[in-house]
């Protein structure tokens, strides 16, 4: 029974926002002048199997992205920089692993290892920027993802090669891939094989920031900086280590692409991920299984929308803005239902003091 | 005045207030004459602070009226408590760190007399009008707890407040101070406001009040008149002890010293200095008093100490070894326990639950962790036993901390700075703000700890917990050590005069 309740308050505040979100979103097609209903019926169409493995593979994808960002944004950091990190770090595990240096899947574990480490070195970057000089980290983290951007694009031209129209790095050596895993059978396409990655990496958050002293002093740092001081946490020392932390992670992001289909970084590589993950991380709460959630959400509604503008003539940008208006609306909507949910207890609670002789028998105290 | 008088400043009737698992005002009455100081008390957690809130505006009542001036109304917020000339100070300030004196005091209140010249002249108006000495311009980030305590005065007045709510005024105050304070309230009175102020120090409100109001477990339970009841009467009606002294048993001191300060200096970075050649030495079973006037350097002192600020030259050993080169948390978990004066800022995660915040501090020790994992089901237990050790009264060791009264934080702060038997116990202000039986069982908690060697650097504003803990007294004026005294002989008076550099100035 309280169980239920619990659950149901814990689901309120997004289906709220959801609600509010296909409001605003139908009266903006209202307004252009599209067809409300022809847009609703495409995108809640039931997805194909193809389109399924999609958005499962999509939200693996975004998952690793949120979780970048919500490292950060535990400490009330807000690392904008994922885009870049998993961008420098992606491409470096590309020429590793291109190089062949280590036998099959040695070269596939030892090149996450140097996607994550990119990724923290780049993130540090930041990090160390804000610690030493004080710098925003959220100037600084967007400055390095447009230099990450160029730096990328330059180092490709002096090491990839040709292909066509666009240039790629060496392609991975077959047996360095990672094999799909066949979820629907008799369907072509597979679910990434890291996905377990990200499923890891889930827990491995939870058990740090929740379970673990640097994980409380991480938390703690962001809950009130000079609290955490008097307490002995080093508030510069983790400040460094938080954007570590979260580069460390955004250099993931890249892997399951990298090894799962597209088997060599080239200009073409898919972009926009980090930014899409900080709004998966707001959607979720910061919570691991919330961020899935919202990854799974954000996924389903890119999936669905690539056909809007041949089944419903909309353009599927009309959902971008559906999905901004989820992440402001939940922001709102958990504030509404925690102001609800604090003066009905209050209410339950003076209700069942009674009348003048209800007095509580332990000081000022009713458990 | 004589007819005006007859209807009251403030009429509350059957006031209820409940919070989750906690009810906190219940069938409340009080009835607060215009143009007099009314003073509440009442045991931690008695709802003095609630009801004070719900007067202005913060919390809504679940039951029962309010009248101000004989006129029924309901308060919304505290724009509409303003509004009827209500301003209230809080028992933890609500000050931005990083904005100027001024910017403070305008911060919200713009419409009244704009943001430039007029606001600066009004501000420098009330200023000089009470004593405040307050520097416009200076960042409220490197303020003292008394200089902040009189911009949120400040501010009260610069709204237009005529009934001020003043929530333990006095805690953060010396002796002098406060009389400077209560100087101001009586200006304040003359010119025909109304004050409502809460207190755990009965001998001041003796001292102020024209009337006071007792509280306990959530309601009113009497009204009286000074002139007609004692200190000790009054605590009777709060908690129904006896008036505890701070009085030291038998000297426990050892010849074990635990900490040493040999020449210890600290200069900001701008090169101002604010400690000088501090020597001191704390012995096993010791407790050293710190006497001073807010500002002198006391919270620089401690904070050097426990490792937060690093002294700029000299040495500081604990049980021998040197720790000049260690960070806090090296200190705090070679056994340095440490209250500071700031609690909401410095000793509590506000918004984690009090198990959680058991572990802030001792991140490396047991109970709380296990190596590098957390142990919740320590925290949790050992927090369960603070509870119960220290009354600290709240439903469970789930509750956030935001929803303990100031002194039911208090009182787990010391508790849990008291855990695991700290080699030396770095403590500013230990029982503010906490009601007088409480006060007595940190005391005696304190001087059992000392029995069994604990080193204690005690900086307090209350001389008779000074004097009544210390088994030596050394007075800090503008960053220097200054004088040391025997707490056996020294009179409040003499320590008071040392304390402002008076004596000196004699001579
Ligand atoms: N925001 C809140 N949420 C839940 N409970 C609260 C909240 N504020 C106060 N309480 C509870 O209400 C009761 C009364 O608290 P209040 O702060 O009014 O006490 P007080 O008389 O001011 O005590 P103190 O002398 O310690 O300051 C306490 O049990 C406290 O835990
Ligand atoms: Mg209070």
């Amino acid at each position: 029974m309280t169980a239920v309740r619990r659950l149901a308050t814990v689901l309120a505040a997004p289906l709220l926002a959801f609600v509010v979100a296909g409001v605003v979103t139908s009266l903006i097609l209202l307004m252009a002048g599209d067809s409300v209903s022809r847009f609703w019926d495409a995108l809640f169409r039931m997805p194909d199997a193809r389109n399924f493995v999609n958005i499962i593979n999509n939200s693996v994808v975004l998952y690793l992205s949120g979780l970048a960002a919500a490292i950060c944004f535990r400490m009330k950091l807000f690392n904008i920089g994922v885009e870049g990190q998993y961008r420098v770090a992606v491409f470096a595990a590309a020429v590793f692993a291109g190089q062949a240096w280590l036998p099959g899947y040695l070269n596939t574990a030892v090149a996450v290892l140097v996607a994550m480490l990119v990724g923290a070195l780049w993130a540090g970057i930041a990090g160390l920027l804000r610690a030493t000089r004080g710098v925003s980290e959220v100037i600084s983290t967007i400055m390095l993802n447009s230099i990450a951007g160029t730096l990328v694009a330059y180092l490709l031209r002096q090491v990839g090669e040709r292909r066509g129209e666009t240039m790629t790095t060496t392609p991975l050596p077959r047996d360095s891939w990672v094999g799909g895993i066949p979820l629907i059978p008799g369907e072509a396409s597979k679910v990434y094989g890291f996905a377990v990655l990200a499923v890891l990496a889930g827990v491995a958050y939870w058990l740090i920031l929740n379970r673990t002293r640097f994980g409380f002093e991480l938390r703690a740092t962001g809950a009130s900086q000079p609290a955490a001081l008097a307490s002995g946490v080093d508030v510069k020392r983790m400040v460094v280590m938080a954007m570590l932390l979260s580069g460390a992670v955004a250099g993931l992001v890249g892997m399951p692409l990298l090894f799962g289909t597209d088997h060599a970084y080239a200009s073409t590589f898919q972009s926009g991920i980090g930014f899409t993950g900080i709004a998966v991380a707001l959607l979720g709460r910061n919570h691991p299984i919330g961020i899935a959630l919202g990854a799974i959400v954000f996924s389903f509604l890119i999936e669905q929308s690539n056909v809007l503008d041949i089944v419903a003539q909309v353009s599927p940008d009309v959902v971008v803005v559906t999905q901004g208006v989820i992440v402001m609306s939940v922001v709102i909507a958990y504030e509404v239902v925690r102001r609800y949910r604090n003066t009905a207890e209050q209410r339950g609670v003076a209700r069942s003091m009674g009348g003048p002789s209800g007095k509580q028998e332990t000081e000022g105290v009713v458990a | 005045m004589s007819e005006s008088a007859s209807v009251p400043a403030v009429e509350l009737h059957g006031v209820g207030k409940s919070f989750p698992g906690v009810v906190a005002n219940h069938e409340v009455d009080l009835s607060v004459r215009r143009g007099t100081i009314h003073a509440l008390v009442g045991e931690n957690g008695a709802g003095k602070t609630t009801l004070m809130k719900i007067l202005y505006g913060v919390q809504k009542p679940d039951r029962g009226t309010i009248a101000l001036n004989g006129e029924q109304l309901t308060l919304h917020s505290p724009t509409d408590a303003i509004e009827h000339a209500v301003g209230m100070v809080f028992q933890h300030f609500m000050l931005a760190d990083n904005l100027t004196v001024l910017e403070n005091v305008i911060l919200g209140a713009e419409g009244l007399y704009g943001i430039r010249d007029r606001a600066r002249a009004k501000v420098a108006e009330i200023s000089r009008a009470y004593g405040f000495e307050l520097d416009p311009d200076e960042l409220v980030e490197t303020l003292g707890v008394g200089q902040r305590q009189r911009i949120e005065i400040l501010k009260v007045l610069y709204r237009g407040a005529r009934i001020i709510i003043l929530d333990e005024p006095t805690a953060v105050l010396v002796p002098q101070e406060v009389d400077a304070l209560f100087d101001n309230l009586r200006e304040l009175r003359a010119q025909g406001n109304t004050l409502l102020f809460i207190s755990h120090k009965l001998d001041e409100v003796l001292a102020i009040a024209d009337e006071i109001t007792v509280m306990r477990r959530g309601t009113t339970v009497a009204s009286v008149k000074p002139s007609d009841v004692t200190a000790h009467d009054l605590a009777e009606l709060m908690v129904g002890t006896e008036l505890p002294s701070p009085s030291t048993a038998e000297s426990t001191v050892t010849d074990q010293v635990r900490l040493e300060l040999t020449d210890v200096s600290l200069v900001d970075p701008v090169g101002r200095s604010l400690l000088s050649d501090i020597n001191l030495r704390i012995h096993a079973g010791e407790v050293l008093g710190i006497a001073g006037v807010e500002g002198n350097g006391q919270t620089e002192l401690v904070e050097t100490v426990v490792g937060i600020r690093r002294a700029s030259t000299g040495t500081i050993e604990l049980e021998s070894r040197d720790i000049t080169g260690w960070g806090a948390r090296d200190r705090r978990g070679a056994g340095i326990g440490y209250i500071p004066e700031d609690r909401q800022r410095h000793a509590l995660l506000l918004d984690s639950t009090v198990w959680e915040n058991r572990i802030l501090g001792h991140q490396t020790r047991e109970p709380s962790t296990r190596g590098v994992w957390l142990n919740l089901r320590g925290a949790r237990a050992d927090s369960a036993r603070i509870l119960e050790q220290y009354d600290v009264r709240t439903p469970s060791v789930d509750t956030h901390m935001l929803a303990l009264s100031g002194g039911n934080q208090q009182k787990f702060i010391v508790g849990r700075e008291m855990s695991g038997d700290p080699v030396v116990l770095v403590a500013a202000h230990p029982t503010r703000g906490v009601d007088v039986g409480a006060q007595a069982a940190i005391w005696d908690h304190i001087r059992e700890a000392r029995k069994l060697g604990l080193a204690v650097l005690l900086v307090s504003a209350d001389l008779d917990e000074l004097i009544g803990l210390s088994d030596s007294i050394q007075v800090i004026l503008r960053g220097r050590l200054v004088g040391e005294f025997d707490p056996q002989t020294v009179s409040p008076q003499e320590l008071g005069a040392a304390m402002t550099g008076a004596e000196g100035e004699a001579s």
